[in-house]
């Protein structure tokens, strides 16, 4: 991988944002509204359920992980329909670059991007609600991490279905993490599910990470193995992520569906 | 730099787009594609470019071959432009070139923008929004791009496309005058017969996927009995199966 060539294709999102004010204000809104409405339902559940009686925050905590999740995601699914939209597609596939640059630049930027709506949301809640998301501690860099990772995956498998089907296939890139938003026991402990399903959840890092988060704002202990498995699972299906992408890339070389993506 | 292509098809869905044709466009050439809509012209130029892989067939780039020769290297020093593709509308036209020139890997890279800025009359509109511009300011502002890495194989694909007579003439003058002063080898699909009787050294007539003749102008045109290129045109692609 060549860095200079990571950078260009950094450069040309980083233009994008800082070109439109607008855009910054739609990044921070976002994750902003996301903190009002569920720091009232957290403030709520804190003075009337005795579950969450001794820890204020944890459904705002959950939140704001949730939260920097889906920007990931969504960030990496906008940049790669971005040059779709703009018809610069072509433009972009014929210059000299590897696949593995194009990812490795929209990872790059996908965090940027997601940082710029989540410090303002999280620095916000701490006057507003009287909670922050830095209680965690260090662990919170390992949690967000393997969030970050599994975003990444997420907006992978999305992309990968844009080459594969076209942008017929934008609409699920908006629903994509709702599918498994589920399954990813944000907001309560895997406990409340079905078994059947628990077995299920417990192959995806949104558990762990969660279940994690919960476990250091109750109990005020870290559960390391825990973490490495939240970010091991985030790797094996980030690797995952990555064959199919590269799959759907040639298999769209094979249809010819990348000279007139966005036509 | 040369380009040899060698019995190339491409089929997509049983169906042939481009069926078994075989050419060769010498170095500093400017070969014109011509042919009605669907004849395979732009899936020509897609596996040329590496964008579509071949049912079979191989496209030599100076003696290597696209689809099995490291496929960037090749395209470092390649480019192509077409009023299908565009650039990015929010960003200025500057950024644009700024972002291509480092993926190109130019040296002296506001320099070379600003050769082209000159060439290419951009200056009045280089930090305007590329989405703001006219289709002639946009036009050659794609050219530009297509010219950043200064190419030695350049592809077009009807570049005067939907242009007035007055900006569609600055176009054809301008790749006339840069192709003097530079070795590049073009590869030119248009629609438009005076443009290719003017700028092409050779030509390529397709129908439904197949090369049916190929030649100068000149040669073409006296093949057919005709007097010029466009009636040319119309006399083959109104005939039936006729293959040179």
């Amino acid at each position: 991988m060549r860095w200079h060539k990571i950078y260009a294709l950094c450069l040309r999102h980083i233009y994008l944002i800082s070109n439109s004010l607008p855009r910054i204000i739609d990044l921070i809104y976002w994750p902003t509204v996301q903190i009002f409405l569920w720091g009232f339902i957290s403030k709520f559940f804190t003075l009337n359920s005795e579950y969450y009686s001794n820890t204020v925050g944890i459904i705002l905590t959950a939140a704001i992980l949730y939260d920097f999740l889906f920007r990931v995601s969504i960030s990496y699914n906008i940049m790669f329909l971005e040059e779709i939209w703009s018809r610069n597609f072509t433009n972009l596939f014929i210059a000299p670059i590897k696949l593995s640059e194009m990812i490795a630049s929209l990872t790059i930027t996908a965090v940027f991007r997601s940082l710029i709506g989540l410090i303002p949301a999280a620095l916000l809640a701490i006057p507003l609600f009287g909670v922050s998301v830095f209680k965690i501690g260090l662990p919170l860099l390992a949690l967000l991490f393997s969030l970050y990772i599994f975003g990444v995956t997420l907006g992978l498998l999305v992309t990968a279905g844009l080459l594969r089907f076209g942008p017929s296939f934008e609409n699920i890139a908006w629903a994509s993490l709702f599918f498994l938003a589920p399954l990813g026991c944000i907001y309560y402990p895997v406990e409340i599910l079905p078994l059947s399903l628990q077995i299920i959840a417990k192959g995806l890092p949104l558990v762990h990470v969660f279940e994690e988060m919960r476990n250091i704002l109750i109990n005020g202990t870290v559960n390391y193995f825990e973490i490495f498995i939240s970010i091991l699972i985030s790797v094996a299906y980030f690797i995952f992520g990555v064959i199919i992408f590269y799959m759907a890339y040639f298999g769209a070389r094979v249809r010819g569906t990348l000279i007139n993506m966005g036509e | 730099m040369s380009i040899e292509i060698k019995n190339l098809s491409k089929k997509f869905n049983e169906v042939y787009a481009v069926k078994n044709i075989n050419f060769t466009i010498g170095t500093n050439k400017t070969i014109g594609l011509l042919g009605p809509n669907g004849c395979g012209k732009t899936t020509s130029i897609g596996m040329m470019l590496g964008l579509i892989k071949p049912t079979t067939g191989d496209i030599i780039i100076q003696d290597k071959n696209i689809n099995t020769f490291q496929r960037n290297t090749l395209l470092s020093i390649m480019n192509f432009a077409s009023p299908y593709v565009e650039l990015p509308k929010k960003l200025s036209v500057k950024q644009n070139l700024q972002i291509y020139g480092r993926l190109y890997g130019v040296k002296d890279l506001s320099l070379r923008i600003d050769e082209l800025a000159e060439d290419l009359n951009l200056k009045d509109f280089i930090n305007k929004k590329t989405g703001e511009l006219s289709s002639g300011q946009k036009n050659r502002v794609s050219l530009a791009k297509s010219l950043i890495n200064k190419p030695e194989i350049l592809l077009l694909d009807e570049p005067t496309a939907s242009l007035d007579p007055d900006i569609g003439d600055y176009v054809r003058s301008y790749v006339q005058s840069y192709k003097s002063k530079n070795k590049v080898t073009i590869l030119l699909a248009s629609h438009n017969m005076a443009e290719v009787e003017r700028l092409c050294d050779s030509v390529i007539m397709m129908k439904k996927g197949k090369i049916i003749d190929q030649g100068t102008s000149k040669e073409i045109i006296n093949r057919h009995g005709r007097t010029n290129l466009e009636e040319t045109f119309l006399k083959i692609v109104r005939s039936k199966d006729e293959v040179a």
